[in-house]
């Protein structure tokens, strides 16, 4: 069975839900602690959403500084799959393991919603489970989720097919928090780094996620899970 | 106890004479000092009092004390005499399922299972007008601490706000600030926020009513009580550091009107530090979980005077506190202002020497700031030092519990007989289809009947991934044990205008409301939580107002059979010299030994049946479309039947156990109309209506059907397998059932048909009901 790692952080809040996920998916969740220098030897790691440090200075830039991450950057960088979710995707664009940085929504307000993406890259390590342009709806809620590159950075994004995962914007609409080019989720150019806003953990259950009123069975973001486990096996 | 805040008068540490402390020998030397008790809000007979008691003049630091203690906010001493009725009616068999009553930080549940749940509703409202964002803020943060003292963890909250009429120029300002802070707060501890209520009416204008629910969960033998007991046990301070906030505001601004004239208040409403109360959860449960802990009080309003004083009252008697050991934010502090600050996310633990290292662990692990500040005594006296003199040297029931108590003037106003004479049934109603379907738009579009999603959607409704139902639901629903499923569901609800016009009923209609919204989603309703929210208690008016809530509300728990557990009173709500209506909220807790079996409140099989459960009179008194359509407001609310509540929500209970309905949404404000049109929106699916079966047997009109407010009644949708069976259990019970209508296609082409009447697309509703919060406040 695939152990991963969920890091706890002063302020994590979804580091819960995280390890459910693991469960549900059939693997081991290992909670790992913010303030030791030890990954445990996890095959994999998430790092869970949340208001690290209350998210009073930018968010993700002083937990990036936390014990944990230094292990943590040297194994992503070996290829160590390692998910960030909402604050963890900000947590990975201050460690610099991704490109870009998470700013506050265009609209200045907090968004709660059931939210429809469009799977751009299923060969990573966290979304070969997917088919290529394959929608799914998984709950989105951020106050500072627009993303942001510079021109260049986005276009080699599109370039090299990094852009994980994208926001589905009805015609005539704009997407929920401003981000660049509708992008919801970014990887690496390994496939093992993973930042994304939305929030799969809260899809991997039918009944506590989406709502029926999406036409979904509320289960999409499980395959999150599945797919870096299955990976670990094979 | 958490409305707080604020500095206007500032005790004199040096008790008026010069620069040397007022200590306990001082006082005694020089009884003739000038002290500013006035100024501090408190009368002469409540000082003269406090001589009495103390068998000298007070220190300036026993003054503060006292006067934040003795607030109407901490003491009740103008709702006490009325309140005693919650713990009179309350019967042995109400008391079946309750652990802990009235009177601790929140009252606790047994849901089975080895199970309990806590909850409670608590009010932040005056600090709210003057700061939003920080007032609503700080609201949440204090009913979570009250929550995680009795030693569970917090797993949801709601918030039950009322502000001014949505097109007043002020309201938008009130709405950003108090929805950003529920939100910022709530969000930012990671709770999931699962309903409440949005209500928008002029009364409210200048003194919105922000109150705030939270709900957590422990296993039965995690219940702890905050009581100092065992001398030489230490008190422990941790937490956030003290700081000039919150001074007097207890007493200055929780319990005074707003007065044009008065100085500025907004640099002293409290801070809040979600992030600090995160830690502090999390600190709190791992100290609970070490067994290192004797008990925890959250410190709220009236801050280190209520702290020391309670727990040394709930336990031997005796405490000695060395105030100088107090960490600061501002070191010029003086002892009386230490002892009133009332900085958020702080708690006082009462710790076994033998545990205390560990203790100090487990709080260096979160990084959380603690200090020592003494001991448990048996000595029956809360002494406080400041550098080794004593400043304060009472008996601790004096300060905590024997404050004032008034038996305020009431009278039942000589207004309410030509108000409640004035009826809504002389007013003109619409007697055409085309008629009937413009006013069912208005009052879609209308401000309290229109979707809260632009609030709801600021919220994070799936944190900790338990969230079985929320708003739009009747009532939110969470998960607590996820091996077997057993949760809770918990609604809240008040009609000002209801109370207005018959407070005793308006109470017993918030309960029944409440009640039978929990059932609505398949829950057994087990318990009461209140917060009642009044105008001053010195207009005999409104004392009468409270007199007759309090007693309609015992007297329905009492029939309902569901105890009343803690709550909040807060009195002194006006705009200008108009006191608010009356509004106690009343929250309700159910159990459902499955959440996978809740009812939803929408329909999403086309060809179920939609049966109306109850019975419909003309009864529009009151109501929505009396307030749209005439701006009027007079007569009697609606018929309170606690019998056909009660048995309405047995038969819904047991048809959500035995998967008898699909979805069941109660009808209430707005009425019929109203129900099958959130029927619709809620999964987009269309039905169709017919009136006139009902108009027959129950003798009204068209207009009565689609937007009578009456009582004990329920639309839900039933699967055409399941119809004989839930029709036989109907007449069974003698409940009255009635077939109105059918539900229809989803999609594109969706409507709610009223045969004979009028159509309207469901996409015209939605586009009616989404519109007008999104364009008063924004995207």
């Amino acid at each position: 069975m695939g152990r991963v790692g969920v890091v706890t952080f002063p302020g994590s809040l979804d580091d819960g839900d995280a390890a459910r996920a693991v469960r549900l998916a059939g693997g081991e969740p290992v909670r790992l602690w913010h303030g030791d220098a030890d990954l445990k030897g996890v095959d994999a790691v998430v790092l869970p959403g949340g208001f690290s440090y209350g998210d009073y200075l930018r968010c993700g830039a002083i937990a990036r500084f936390a014990p944990v991450m230094e292990p943590l950057v040297d194994a992503a960088r070996g290829g160590l799959p390692v998910l960030g979710i909402c604050n963890g995707f900000q947590v990975l664009c201050e460690a610099h393991l991704l490109p870009g940085a998470l700013v506050r929504n265009d609209h200045r307000t907090f968004v709660c919603t059931d939210q429809r993406l469009r799977v751009e890259n299923a060969a990573t390590a966290w979304t070969h489970e997917y088919a290529s342009g394959e929608e799914v709806v998984v709950p989105l809620k951020n106050g500072e989720g627009g993303y942001l590159a510079d021109e260049a950075t986005l276009d080699r994004l599109e370039g090299e097919g990094l852009v994980a995962l994208r926001y589905v914007v009805p015609e005539g609409g704009r997407n929920p928090n401003g981000s660049a080019r509708d992008i919801a989720g970014v990887a690496n150019a390994a496939g093992n780094v993973v930042g994304l806003m939305p929030h799969p953990e809260h899809a991997v259950e039918a009944g506590y996620g989406p709502d029926p009123r999406t036409g979904t069975a509320g289960t999409d973001g499980l395959r999150f899970f599945s797919s870096v486990l299955r990976q670990l096996v094979s | 106890m958490a409305e707080p805040t604020t500095a206007t008068a500032r005790p004199d540490a040096t008790g008026g004479s010069g620069g040397a402390l007022d200590t306990v020998e001082r006082a005694a030397a020089t009884p003739d000092v000038a002290q500013p008790w006035r100024e501090l809000g408190l009368r002469e007979e409540e000082h003269a009092r406090i001589r009495e008691i103390l068998g000298r003049r007070p220190t300036s630091a026993e003054l503060a004390m006292y006067s934040v203690m003795w607030s109407e906010h901490c003491s009740y001493k103008s709702s006490k005499v009325h309140l005693r009725q919650f713990g009179e009616k309350t019967t042995e068999a109400m008391r079946e399922h309750l652990m802990v009553g009235i009177g601790e930080n929140a009252g606790v549940v047994d849901i089975g299972d080895g199970w309990a749940v806590t909850f409670k509703v608590e009010s932040h409202n005056h600090p709210s007008f003057v700061e939003p964002h920080q007032g609503a803020a700080t609201g949440v943060g204090g009913i979570v601490r009250d929550i995680l003292a009795m030693g569970a963890r917090p797993v949801a909250v709601m918030d039950q706000l009322r502000f001014g009429a949505v097109d007043h120029p002020d309201t938008a300002r009130v709405v950003h600030g108090v929805v950003a802070g529920v939100g910022g707060y709530g969000n930012c501890l990671g709770l999931p926020n699962i309903g409440g209520e949005v209500v928008f009416d002029a009364v409210y204008q200048g003194n919105p009513l922000v109150n705030a629910l939270a709900v957590g969960v422990m296993r039965h033998e995690d219940l702890h009580l905050a009581n100092a007991t065992g001398a030489g046990n230490k008190v422990v301070l941790f937490g956030a550091r003290t700081g000039g906030d919150g001074i007097g505001g207890v007493s200055v601004l929780a319990s005074e009107t707003f007065d044009a004239t008065g100085p500025a208040k907004r640099p002293s409403v409290q801070v809040g530090d979600p992030f600090a109360e995160k830690v502090l959860i999390e600190c709190c449960l791992e100290l609970f979980r070490a067994g290192v802990v004797e008990g925890i009080q959250d410190l709220g309003g009236a801050g280190l005077s209520c702290a020391t004083s309670e727990l040394a009252s709930a336990g031997d008697g005796g405490m000695h506190v060395e105030l100088d050991r107090v960490l600061l934010r501002d070191p010029s502090l003086s002892p009386e202002e230490i002892l009133m600050s009332e900085s958020q996310e702080r708690m006082m633990a009462v710790v076994r020497p033998e545990h205390l290292e560990r203790f100090l662990e487990v709080v260096r692990r979160w990084d959380v700031e603690t200090s020592v500040l003494g001991e448990v005594t048996d000595t029956g006296r809360l002494v406080v030092t400041w550098h080794g003199e004593v400043v304060v040297d009472v008996p601790p029931r004096t300060v905590a519990h024997d404050g004032p108590v008034y038996e305020r003037p009431y009278a039942r106003p000589s207004w309410q007989d030509a108000l409640q004479a004035d009826s809504a049934a002389a007013l003109a109603r619409p007697t055409s289809g085309e008629d009937l379907r413009a006013t069912l738009l208005r009052l879609v579009g209308s401000p309290n009947l229109a979707d809260k999603g632009w609030v709801t959607d600021q919220y994070d409704r799936y944190v900790l991934g338990n969230t079985a139902l929320a708003t739009p639901d009747d009532a939110g629903v969470v998960r607590v044990d996820e091996a077997t499923g057993l949760g809770v569901a918990v609604s809240t609800d008040a009609n000002g205008r209801y109370g207005y016009l018959d407070p005793y009923a308006g109470a017993q209609l918030a309960l029944a409301e409440a009640y039978r919204n929990v059932a609505t989603v398949g829950a057994r309703p087990l318990a009461v939580t209140d917060c009642l929210n009044f105008g001053s208690p010195e207009d005999p008016d409104v004392m009468w107002q409270f007199s007759e809530a309090v007693t309609g509300l015992a007297d329905a728990c009492q029939v309902l059979g569901v105890p009343v557990t803690g709550g909040n009173v807060s009195l002194y709500n006006s705009t200008a010299d108009t006191p608010i209506h009356p509004t106690p909220v009343v929250g309700v807790l159910g159990v459902l030994d499955d959440v996978a079996r809740r009812t939803p409140s929408g329909w999403r099989a086309p060809g179920q049946a939609l049966y109306l459960l109850g019975t419909t009179r003309l009864e529009l008194d009151g109501s929505a479309w009396a307030e749209v359509e005439h701006g009027h407001l007079g007569g009697r609310p609606p018929a309170v039947d606690l019998e056909a509540e009660r048995l309405l929500g047995d038969v819904l209970v047991n048809a959500s156990r035995d998967g008898l309905v699909d979805a069941a949404h109660d009808l209430s404000e707005g009425g019929l109309a109203q129900a099958v049109v959130e029927g619709c929106l809620r999964y987009g699916v269309g039905a169709r209506v017919w009136l006139d079966e009902l108009c027959e047997r129950d003798g009204v009109d068209a207009t009565t059907a689609l937007f009578s407010e009456s009582t004990a009644r329920v639309l839900v949708s039933v699967p055409r397998s399941e119809e004989v069976r839930f029709t036989d259990v109907c007449s069974a019970r003698r409940q009255p059932a009635l077939r109105v209508g059918v539900v229809d296609e989803p999609g594109e082409a969706a409507a709610l048909d009223v045969q004979g009447l009028f159509t309207v697309p469901v996409a015209e509703l939605r586009a009616a009901s989404t519109a007008t919060l999104r364009e008063a406040f924004g995207a």
